[in-house]
């Protein structure tokens, strides 16, 4: 038996899982991680620790552990037969907020502590030093590593089939039991992945491109 | 009337290093006063203090009515009224030259956008730059992001200017530019602090120069005094220098 439209259909729907789940992971870590990159150079200790803390356990716990923790865990408190995305995506925008935050930080903190100086010194407030003069630099520097770490998302959701989530890699998977042809398979789902990773990084190139202007 | 600035006993450590040890002087209304120094003197230090960007151990230090040893200070309200000029200029590179000046109007006083860049236009003619509002502060020389960075300062109508070594990134062509600035603002009654290596500068333009030796007020007196000095240091530290 080998590989017909109906198999590839079943993969190319896996594919669109797999873009709907790093966009959850994606947006969801954007937001919380956002928050905590800003709590990571608070001005208070307590804050600054309180995030750190989060973002420590985080990237200190393998993600297929996280994404077990939630799927089992989000039942222990009585969330149980949540579908699969649930938990998946729970994991994930954990597992990304953290990685996120970190990359944002330091993209904050590469932006010249004299450029707070100077806008401190213009009478400016801290929300508007942020927003009107460190933001605008750190988003620069910031575009081609969160870009990076999207492709790293996307790759990462494949983990998801852990928890009985049909995504890219899983309907490879299925697929591939019911053909027995794991090469021509698998192929086929790295295709997939490519197709979906490369405009990201192509993306990440031109933005770089198109942010330097007027400024090197 | 009394003093812009005045600073009594203001003491300052980093760590185990007493930087300033018992600092007083006082500015007056117009008056241009130059802070000279070796290295480690604690000038620059001095002049941080004055705006609040570091904070004093004890001591107190008054400028425009505000107490700005008192830890309840609004630095806002101070910085509404201090300017202050960089060494390094710390422009905004992502803005333009009118950007960077509008800016502060815009945010602290609420101005409109087209306000503002009158505004910014002359200022900028004040420096002679009025040609570049429209370029990044990349596409400037070291003397234009300078004077660019005056201008930005100027915008906010303070009532005393700060200078913190703003001629010693530039190469001599250029700092002749930024002096130019300088002077035409002394002469307009600004009143103004400038910590300065520039001797003939501080000789010319300056009403008192103050000279800082190991955290203290070693010597004061009006810019002839660098012709005649008084005690063995500042002989030392102006033969060293020139």
């Amino acid at each position: 038996m080998s590989l017909t439209p109906v198999h590839l259909q079943f993969i190319a729907i896996g594919g669109l899982w797999t873009i709907g789940l790093s966009a959850i992971a994606f947006i969801g870590g954007s937001i919380i991680g956002f928050a905590l990159a800003l709590a990571r150079i608070s001005p208070s200790p307590l804050v600054r620790r309180l995030a750190a803390g989060y973002i420590q356990i985080v990237q200190g716990t393998p993600l297929l552990v996280t994404l077990f923790l939630f799927y089992f865990g989000l039942a222990v408190i009585g969330l149980d037969r949540l579908p699969a995305i649930v938990a998946a995506g729970f994991g994930l925008v954990v597992y990304s907020s953290a990685f996120l935050a970190e990359i944002w930080r330091g993209c904050l903190e590469s932006v010249p502590k004299t450029q707070w100086e100077a806008a401190e010194c213009l009478a400016l407030t801290r929300w508007q030093r942020m927003t009107r003069v460190i933001l605008p630099q750190a988003m620069r520097i910031a575009t081609a590593p969160t870009v990076g770490f999207l492709v790293q998302i996307v790759k990462n959701t494949s983990l998801a089939s852990v928890v009985g989530f049909v995504e890219l890699a899983q309907a490879g998977k299925l697929v591939n039991n019911t053909i027995f042809e794991p090469f021509t398979v698998f192929i086929v789902v790295a295709a997939f992945y490519f197709v979906i990773c490369y405009p990201l990084s192509a993306w990440s190139r031109s933005l770089e491109r198109k942010l330097n202007v007027g400024r090197r | 009337m009394s003093a812009v600035v005045s600073l009594s006993n203001v003491h300052k450590s980093f760590g185990a290093v007493q930087v300033l040890r018992g600092v007083s002087f006082e500015v007056g209304p117009g008056e241009v006063v130059a802070v000279i120094g070796a290295s480690g003197s604690g000038k620059s230090t001095a002049l941080r203090c004055i705006n609040a960007l570091e904070t004093v151990d004890s001591g107190e230090i008054t400028v425009c009515g505000h107490k700005v040893h008192d830890p309840a200070l609004d630095r806002r309200a101070l910085r509404r009224d201090v300017g202050i000029v960089f060494q390094s200029y710390n422009l905004f590179p992502h803005l333009t030259v009118a950007q960077n000046i509008m800016l502060a109007p815009t945010c602290v006083k609420d101005m409109g956008k087209a306000e503002a860049r009158k505004l910014a236009e002359s200022v900028l003619a004040r420096v002679g730059l009025s040609e570049k509002a429209d370029n990044y502060p990349e596409q400037l020389s070291g003397g234009q992001q300078q004077r660019v960075a005056i201008a930005r300062s100027l915008a906010m109508q303070p009532k005393l200017m700060l200078f913190d070594e703003v001629t010693s990134a530039l190469d001599p062509q250029l700092t002749g530019e930024v002096l130019r600035v300088m002077e035409d603002l002394a002469r307009g009654g600004m009143s103004m602090i400038l910590v300065t290596h520039e001797m003939a500068f501080a000789r010319k333009v300056a009403s008192k120069v103050i000279f800082m030796h190991q955290g203290k007020v070693w010597e004061t007196g009006p810019g002839a005094m660098l012709d005649d000095p008084q005690t063995q240091e500042l002989r030392e530290f102006l033969h060293n220098g020139l």
